[in-house]
């Protein structure tokens, strides 16, 4: 059968070097937090709305993860979604493939250059609000490959982070706790902007 | 148990049908020049008693005056190995014969080796970069590399 | 009025097309991209794209020493880590000759083959989960699995990448609680196997949709030098813990699974029956386990002499080796990891061909990749 190809594979294949050498020029700089911790004292004097508090708990008691596991981390992600340390309980079992139903990010394994634009447009097409945390050492700095030729040195030179969560890998009993840390901080999020 | 066998036992056999083509044979392993590569290869794997079938690894090496790209053979049925290696000498675009024709499985491994370390395999029906991405400067496991 | 009806024959003209499959797919398992050619759903051609996992542990080993190295070696394979340990600390010890410890080599089987177990027990879930048991299977073999993980974190504190095996040895000896949780796991493994086996082995969903599906015919398994229960399953009998062995598997009495078709079928019944047999060697092990030292006496800083070596071990998913060279310096002067997973992936294109887009993802789990081997 006569395969006529417009774009034959070598012209894919380069096209998409040149995105990959593109994103690593406008990567030098990590992207700054988002959203810094409220300061302790102004909480207590701000009395929150009905209906943010809602809000605030629907958005966080259910939050729905995509799909995005690159190496040995999901499998610690894939540990506490299991019977034993059960995500059901936070409302977060079914990981989303598509990314437009998804509001969580958790990036678990060593981000490489090569599959950095394709984890930025899957960020890129989740709805707002969304949340991002990187879990595990490669996933802040780059771990134990950080003077790797082809390894992004943290998440947070293309997306910006919310949670960080140190280990390698970290325990279901630590990325339990690094959701509710983010839990936390999105409820604070609404009493900081007052709405 | 896998006999590891002895490169100067095969080395005298492989002279004597193919004379100059044996650089070097030690204990270990066998140093055949690049232009007879294919040849002694062809007379391993289809030899009796020899039966070199399944091509256990294939590696490089960058020592600084050469690149050595070392063969791991395994016969099944005879259950013996022996270690085969080959150099080339240039710098700049180093070139060496596919054995891609004998064993299917140096398929990706030389594309890796082609890859990271830049040296061309002859008769490769796909050389193209497998692990680092097109537009990539370099070759990462040379030596010289940073 | 009847009128003649002309039958007028419409050819129907359909053109190939490419799909792209992945990185980010939640059947594949990991960052692995195929660029399937579609003749409507069925299969005329692909071509994969590694990469998007590449971490240069090989470019890395070479700034690192000898015994540092060993943590890399875990993000190998990130499934079998202490397999990944053994075969490296195998590997230099043939090039540095430094003899280990009775004691230590039990200690060393019996977490090579719990590890096994925990592996194929991944394997057999998620390849059970891309046939359509979407995931019971799984989560009842991640609970036998948290077992096994439990074992390890009773003996080196982790549960993923445990960083064990030393060169000489291992890094520590075991607690006095794990001989009796070792024991209560083999009491109840067996049980275990034959509930999943109850339940799948004459599953007519299982069989219609894996038995003569993604062949791979013996003489190519040879060709490509494929390896593991792949190479079992496609009736070759060359397991290197008989054929070539090494630590202490020349004491231990086990059989090796064969396949015949080398079909997904077979694949998976060679996985599930290799389970059985490393419970029989454990068993064997825990009965002979001398006392003694777990390390020998290692400097800190290991110097090789000058020279070669090659070490290879049967790991769950292939003939994982170690190609070393040392120049009698601190660091390796190149290390080389021949990847089992990437080979056994040579012949992908193959076995796909002719079948439709939801059988790849069964053939494709059943040779049982992890990128962090593929991609190094």
């Amino acid at each position: 059968m006569e395969i006529e190809e417009v774009y034959s594979s070598r012209e894919l294949d380069k096209v998409e070097g040149r995105a990959i050498n593109e994103l690593i020029a406008r990567s030098q700089e990590p992207i700054p937090d988002p959203d810094r911790w409220l300061d302790e004292k102004l909480e207590r004097n701000i009395l929150l709305t009905s209906v943010d508090a809602v809000l605030d708990w629907a958005r966080r008691t259910s939050m729905w993860p995509v799909f995005c596991f690159p190496a040995c981390c999901a499998f610690e992600f894939i540990a506490t979604e299991a019977s034993r340390f059960d995500l059901s309980r936070f409302g977060m079992e079914i990981i989303r493939n598509s990314p437009r139903q998804a509001d969580l990010m958790i990036t678990a394994g060593t981000l490489t250059w090569k599959m950095a634009p394709q984890v930025k447009r899957v960020y890129d097409q989740m709805a707002e609000p969304k949340w991002v945390i990187a879990m595990g050492a490669c996933a802040i700095s780059g771990g134990i490959f950080r003077s790797s030729y082809s390894v992004v040195p943290g998440y947070n030179r293309i997306i910006p982070v919310d949670v960080y969560l140190p280990g390698c890998p970290p325990r279901p009993e630590a990325l339990i706790h690094g959701i509710r840390m983010l839990h936390q901080k999105i409820r604070r999020k609404s009493i900081a902007e007052g709405e | 148990m896998t006999l590891a066998l002895s490169g100067k036992d095969i080395a005298k056999q492989i002279e004597k049908k193919f004379p100059g083509g044996v650089v070097e044979s030690a204990a270990e392993s066998l140093l055949v020049e690049a232009e007879s590569l294919l040849e002694i290869a062809a007379y391993l794997k289809n030899t009796p008693g020899l039966d070199f079938d399944y091509l256990t690894a294939v590696s490089g090496v960058d020592y600084l005056d050469c690149f050595e790209v070392v063969y791991q053979l395994t016969s099944l049925e005879h259950n013996h190995s022996l270690v085969l290696k080959t150099r080339c000498y240039q710098r700049d675009n180093p070139t060496l014969p596919s054995v891609v024709g004998l064993w299917r499985a140096a398929d990706f491994q030389e594309r890796e080796i082609c890859d990271l370390f830049g040296i061309s395999f002859t008769g490769h029906p796909n050389l193209k970069r497998i692990f680092l991405w097109e537009g990539f400067e370099g070759h990462p496991l040379r030596k010289d590399f940073l | 009025m009847a009128t003649t009806a002309k039958t007028k024959e419409i050819v129907v003209n359909t053109e190939p097309f490419v799909v792209n499959f992945g990185p980010l797919h939640p059947s594949t398992h990991g960052v692995f991209r195929m660029k399937i050619t579609l003749d409507g759903e069925v299969i005329v051609d692909m071509e994969p794209v590694f990469g998007y996992l590449h971490r240069g542990i090989e470019k890395l080993g070479e700034e690192r020493t000898y015994t540092q190295v060993i943590p890399l070696t875990d993000r190998l394979d990130y499934l079998a880590s202490m397999s990944n340990n053994l075969a490296y600390c195998l590997a230099v010890e043939k090039l540095a000759g430094i003899a280990v410890p009775e004691r230590a080599e039990y200690l060393r089987v019996i977490m090579a083959e719990l590890q096994r177990i925990a592996s194929h027990l991944i394997a057999v879930g998620s390849f059970l989960t891309d046939c359509g048991a979407f995931l019971t299977p799984v989560v009842y073999m991640i609970r036998e699995r948290e077992r096994i993980l439990d074992l390890f974190d009773m003996v080196c504190g982790q549960r993923l990448t445990y960083n064990y095996m030393r060169v000489g040895g291992v890094s520590q000896d075991i607690p006095q609680e794990f001989m009796p949780a070792l024991a209560k796991f083999l009491r109840e493994m067996p049980g275990w196997i034959d509930e999943y086996e109850r339940l799948l082995k004459e599953n007519e969903i299982l069989l219609a949709r894996s038995k003569g599906v993604g062949i791979l015919p013996r003489d190519l398994a040879i060709d490509i030098a494929a390896s593991g229960p792949v190479l079992r399953g496609s009736g070759v009998k060359w397991d290197i813990r008989k054929a070539d062995p090494y630590s202490i598997y020349d004491r231990f009495e086990f059989d090796i699974p064969t396949g015949t078709a080398g079909d997904c079928y077979d694949r998976y019944r060679v996985r599930v029956e290799e389970m059985r047999q490393s419970l029989r060697i454990l068993r064997q092990a825990i009965k002979d386990l001398p006392r003694g030292e777990v390390r020998s006496e290692v400097p800190h800083l290991i110097r090789p002499p000058a020279g070669e070596a090659y070490g290879h071990i049967e790991a769950p998913k292939g003939d994982l080796g170690f190609y070393l060279v040392s120049d009698g310096s601190i660091a390796p002067y190149r290390f080389h990891v021949r990847a089992p997973t990437l080979i056994n992936l040579t012949a992908l294109a193959d076995m796909i061909r002719g079948w439709k887009i939801a059988d790849t993802i069964i053939i494709f789990g059943s040779i049982d990749i992890c990128m962090g081997e593929v991609d190094r």
